[in-house]
């Protein structure tokens, strides 16, 4: 598994899997979303952006969660395929970060009558893009890529710090921002055909994920074995 | 040479640099003006509004010394590095860590306890009231080391880089917001007249975590930038 040339292979042929499946599930999502879900009672149309903002803030985190997983495996292990995954994963977080936070700025116009407020949340998530926007930073600054590699998987796992600071800020701090309204347990505050679109739109996100990360991946195996046989024997078997 | 222990190791590192700061007493002054200057800078930009300066008045002290620690990180590793004493400490019998915490510790005499001392003169300029100088001491005290620990990972992960100081600041300064908001919290929670106990549990919580983790972070990030 941890061959480059067999990740190479396996996840070319893992990729359109994903993509089918994001398709699907990203159009029954925004169908559901957009024209099955009744409109809030409260905020009326304007929640629907929620299918949008919510899945893309869970991206930011969980994204940044598998960036440490795979910058502690990284350097215990000194596997090349998750010191990839690290650096793949990062542009996608941050692009997933921003999206959350311009359609929840784009939400909070109409809902607090503000583009902005220093909300716990909405600051946390800020800090969340700065935190990818460093390991990118990083990353580019060094020359040696395996070495940056390392540096970086430290820098995650020093920034994973700030990931309960996030989650948690909602009932530190619970200023405007609303409260957390989908919970493993417990009662649901949302009514069931709000909730599938929200959870399908979820999936979807993830599954895009997958399939960006592993043509990211793919590239960057590409690039760093540049010199090796196998991607020699490849390029030469295309040119044919 | 062998038989030096782990404790005179550490003492002899931490007078060493101690001393090295001494020797170049300009530049032990720049962090401690530039922490004045900053802070003078917001009443003269915000206006003279007693009340106004009294409500940003602890946010302006701890964002200076922000700005001050993080402006002081460069010289921790720096001048080790070029001159290849951070190699000869990766070839020392004594865990990485501990020697990199004597220099986290001589960092922040050096930069820390100097803020820490003409933080109640600024306190007094910026309208804060009598009775919430002690708290913001405490949240000094408590705070500006963790800047030191936290920031010893970044330099760390930035000393071999020629322009590491954009990113260094891009690293540090999101870490360094749990700290901000505790303590600016606890300073103006004390101005009110009310218990500032939990932020400061809280922040001692993060010193004592830091204390315990960022040495390993930072000896794994040297021995990183030094491959």
């Amino acid at each position: 598994m941890g061959s480059p040339r067999y990740f190479y292979n396996v996840a070319g042929k893992m990729i359109p899997w994903f993509a089918i499946s994001f398709l699907l599930t990203l159009i029954a999502g925004i169908y559901y979303g957009l024209f099955v879900a009744p409109p809030d009672y409260q905020q009326g149309e304007s929640y629907r952006i929620m299918y949008i903002h919510v899945p893309a803030a869970w991206m930011s985190m969980f994204i940044y969660m598998v960036m440490a997983a795979a910058g502690l495996i990284s350097l215990v292990w000194r596997i090349k395929i998750t010191e990839i995954t690290i650096i793949s994963s990062a542009s996608v977080g941050a692009s997933f970060t921003f999206l959350a936070l311009v359609t929840g700025s784009l939400w909070g116009k109409p809902m607090w009558g503000t583009w902005w407020v220093w909300d716990a949340r909405l600051t946390s998530e800020l800090l969340l893009l700065f935190l990818y926007l460093g390991i990118i930073a990083l990353y580019s600054a060094i020359e040696d890529k395996r070495v940056a590699a390392r540096a970086i998987s430290i820098l995650a796992l020093v920034g994973v710090v700030n990931i309960p600071i996030i989650h948690y800020s909602v009932e530190w701090w619970n200023t405007l921002h609303q409260t957390s309204s989908v919970t493993m347990t417990g009662k649901q505050a949302m009514s069931t055909s709000m909730l599938i679109p929200l959870l399908l739109m979820g999936i979807s996100f993830k599954l895009y994920y997958g399939a960006v990360v592993l043509m990211r991946a793919r590239a960057e195996v590409l690039e760093r074995d540049r010199n090796t046989r196998w991607v020699r024997e490849l390029v030469e078997g295309e040119m044919k | 040479m062998s038989t030096l222990s782990l404790t005179s190791a550490f003492t002899l590192l931490l007078k060493r640099d101690l001393v090295l700061a001494y020797r170049r007493r300009a530049e032990l002054v720049n962090p401690l003006l530039f922490f004045v200057l900053v802070t003078a800078m917001f009443p003269l930009g915000i206006g003279n509004d007693p009340k106004l300066i009294q409500a940003v008045g602890p946010g302006v002290i701890w964002v200076a010394a922000l700005l001050a620690a993080l402006l002081s990180l460069d010289t921790m590793f720096r001048s080790d590095f070029d001159d290849g004493t951070l190699e000869q400490f990766m070839l020392s019998a004594h865990p990485i860590s501990v020697l990199v915490l004597a220099k986290i510790l001589a960092h922040w005499m050096i930069t820390g306890l100097p803020l820490f001392i003409a933080a109640p003169l600024l306190a007094m300029m910026l309208n804060v009231p009598t009775d919430a100088i002690p708290t913001l001491m405490l949240t000094l005290v408590l705070g500006t080391p963790v800047l030191s620990l936290i920031g010893s990972v970044g330099v760390a992960l930035t000393v071999g880089l020629r322009r590491g100081g954009v990113i260094l600041s891009l690293l540090v300064l999101p870490l360094y917001v749990p700290v901000l908001i505790f303590a600016t919290d606890a300073v103006k929670t004390s101005i009110v007249g009310i218990p500032t106990s939990a932020q400061i549990s809280i922040l001692a919580a993060m010193l004592v975590g830091s204390l315990v983790l960022a040495p390993l972070a930072t000896a794994a990030s040297l021995r990183i930038s030094l491959s």
